[in-house]
């Protein structure tokens, strides 16, 4: 069940989506995602489902993948669109008792879910494309200059790195102790809400207490490996800028135009 | 002759409980040591005879209460120095789940040599010669999350390899293996041993294990009691079974018939010293 989260798995390869440097990446995914709250019109939005659709044919990722992604999100784009149907005033279209359902409402319904499906099928897209530890270095580099005002970057990105490393083994542990406590006659899957939260205790404890032992360990794994902190440290992998990341921009640079001008169209 | 790479001298150490109220555990009680470069020793003994705690001395996680220890000539005191001490000696630990910091293979083993600020073509070249070494280039691409318990512990060591420390300790490193993994991983650690000269230290419950050293050092209540080539620690069983060890099959098999009146060579370790010195008695 906690194996399904596929935000923030990474998918090996080599396209050009792979290839890119992750600040760039990281910097046009906030660009779309600025966009996708600008625009309005539907030639707009058919652009920035035009531009996804190539993004994800470029790196090689799947329909099957995109839906897996979606599926925790479904409950949240039904409850905005049903929200916005009901909700909206405008020409009606049909009413029975209070309830009534406008054109308008009906526009802005479709417009709100394709705006979460994308911003979710976008964000996701930098984490399929973009190893974390690449995630987490092009955030450590592009929040650079706001160590200056001593703001704990290194910390932040280390932090960062650590966790995604962790949950997959975290993630097996709690199915571990899942599977003790319930040949220990543990019941977890019956009784009313209160009861399954109460349930949930015998599994959280022995969770937070190896999650404790875990982090002393790994803290002193760390010090014999000579770690003391981001000051003085290199890294292995160099991050440069190249032609794919000057193409991405131009590219991103004239759909984000397109789309901004489809506002004004006269339609 | 050169200087011993560690040097261990009356080296005490306790543990202070929790509970203010309670004496502190005295976990070594006056243990000396000296480890020539190169060497392999094993170190054996039982739970809480304080084997990890003089590992955990030989890198300055723990420092002597009195007493002292030298690496390579630097007192594991002086905290200027604490780094060039773990850059000199690597230290593996049981769980290696517990000792991986990032989430691809190449760029765990890269960890240490980042931390110490290597140039980073040098640091690619480490990285490369240590996943050689311990036989895991293949994985380098892979998601540590997703390897074996013998290949996570590989890549452990080669992250400590990619500083290119000159000795290596290893703290029970087989003991959440299944045999193959502890096969592999006995495997690498004689590599490192014969092949790239290295100091092994390796940590163990496991006497098949320690048979493979050069030297076995046996520890009981935080003292050391026996230190010696292995033939003839194991050849002490009645010693060895006083303290809660075990010997290898072969040596209490010779063990057992030198008791009936075979005559024996006391310095039985392996299968083949077994079948060897049996297939002789038998021509005879």
């Amino acid at each position: 069940m906690i194996r399904d989260i596929t935000i923030g798995q990474y998918f090996t390869g080599h396209s050009a989506l792979h290839r890119m440097d992750p600040r760039t990446k990281l910097v046009l995914t906030i660009a779309y995602i600025v966009v996708l709250f600008l625009t309005d019109s539907l030639p707009g939005y058919l652009l920035a489902i035009g531009l996804l659709v190539l993004c994800y044919k470029l790196a090689h990722i799947g329909l099957k993948v995109i839906l897996r992604s979606l599926k925790p999100v479904i409950p949240l784009v039904l409850f905005t669109g049903i929200l916005n149907m009901f909700f909206i005033s405008g020409d009606v279209l049909w009413h029975w008792w209070i309830f009534r359902i406008t054109q308008q409402g009906l526009y802005f319904a479709a417009i709100m879910s394709v705006r979460i499906i994308c911003l979710i099928a976008g964000t996701s897209l930098l984490t399929y494309t973009t190893s974390p530890i690449a995630l987490t270095d092009g955030l450590e580099r592009l929040l650079a200059p706001l160590a200056k005002l001593h703001f704990p970057v290194h910390e932040l990105a280390m932090m960062m790195t650590i966790t995604l490393r962790f949950i997959p083994t975290l993630v097996e542990e709690t199915d571990k102790i899942m599977s003790a406590q319930k040949s220990r006659g543990a019941d977890m899957e019956t009784g009313g809400l209160i009861k399954r939260v109460k349930a949930l205790v015998p599994i959280l404890i022995p969770l937070f207490v190896s999650s404790f032992r875990r982090a002393d360990e790994l803290a002193l794994a760390m010090e014999c490996r000579c770690y003391r902190g981001g000051e003085g440290r290199t890294r292995m992998r160099q991050l440069h800028m190249g032609g794919v990341d000057l193409a991405a921009t131009a590219v991103m640079a004239l759909i984000c135009a397109g789309i901004i001008l489809c506002n004004y169209l006269p339609l | 002759m050169k200087e011993p790479i560690i040097q261990v001298k009356d080296l005490v150490f306790s543990y202070q409980s929790s509970d203010e109220s309670l004496p502190p555990h005295r976990a070594l009680r006056g243990v000396s040591l000296e480890v020539p470069e190169g060497q392999f020793l094993a170190v054996l003994g039982h739970n809480g005879c304080g084997k990890s705690t003089l590992a955990k001395h030989l890198n300055g996680i723990l420092v002597p209460e009195s007493g002292q220890v030298l690496i390579d000539g630097i007192d594991t005191r002086d905290d200027d120095r604490i780094f060039d001490i773990r850059q000199i000696v690597g230290m593996v630990f049981q769980n290696p789940d517990n000792q991986i910091v990032a989430t691809i293979v190449e760029e765990d083993v890269a960890f240490a040599p980042e931390n110490m600020g290597v140039p980073p073509a040098e640091i690619r070249r480490r990285v490369d010669w240590a996943l050689e070494t311990v036989n895991m280039q293949k994985y380098r691409q892979q998601a540590t999350y997703q390897l074996s318990g013998g290949q996570k512990q590989r890549v452990a060591i080669a992250g400590i390899l990619a500083m290119q420390p000159r000795c290596i300790v290893l703290d029970e490193p087989t003991a959440m293996l299944d045999p193959h993994g502890r096969r592999r991983i006995l495997a690498t650690i004689r590599t490192l041993n014969r092949e790239l000269g290295m100091t092994v230290v390796l940590i163990t419950h496991y006497m098949d294990e320690a048979a493979q050293a050069d030297r076995v050092l046996v520890m009981d209540d935080g003292a050391v009691v026996m230190d010696d080539i292995p033939q003839r620690v194991f050849s002490r069983v009645t010693e060895l079974q006083a303290i809660g060890l075990d010997v290898p099959q072969p040596s209490e098999l010779a063990f057992q018939l030198r008791r009936q009146g075979v005559e024996l060579p006391y310095d039985i370790l392996t299968v083949d010293d077994c079948v060897t010195a049996l297939a002789h008695l038998l021509e005879a």
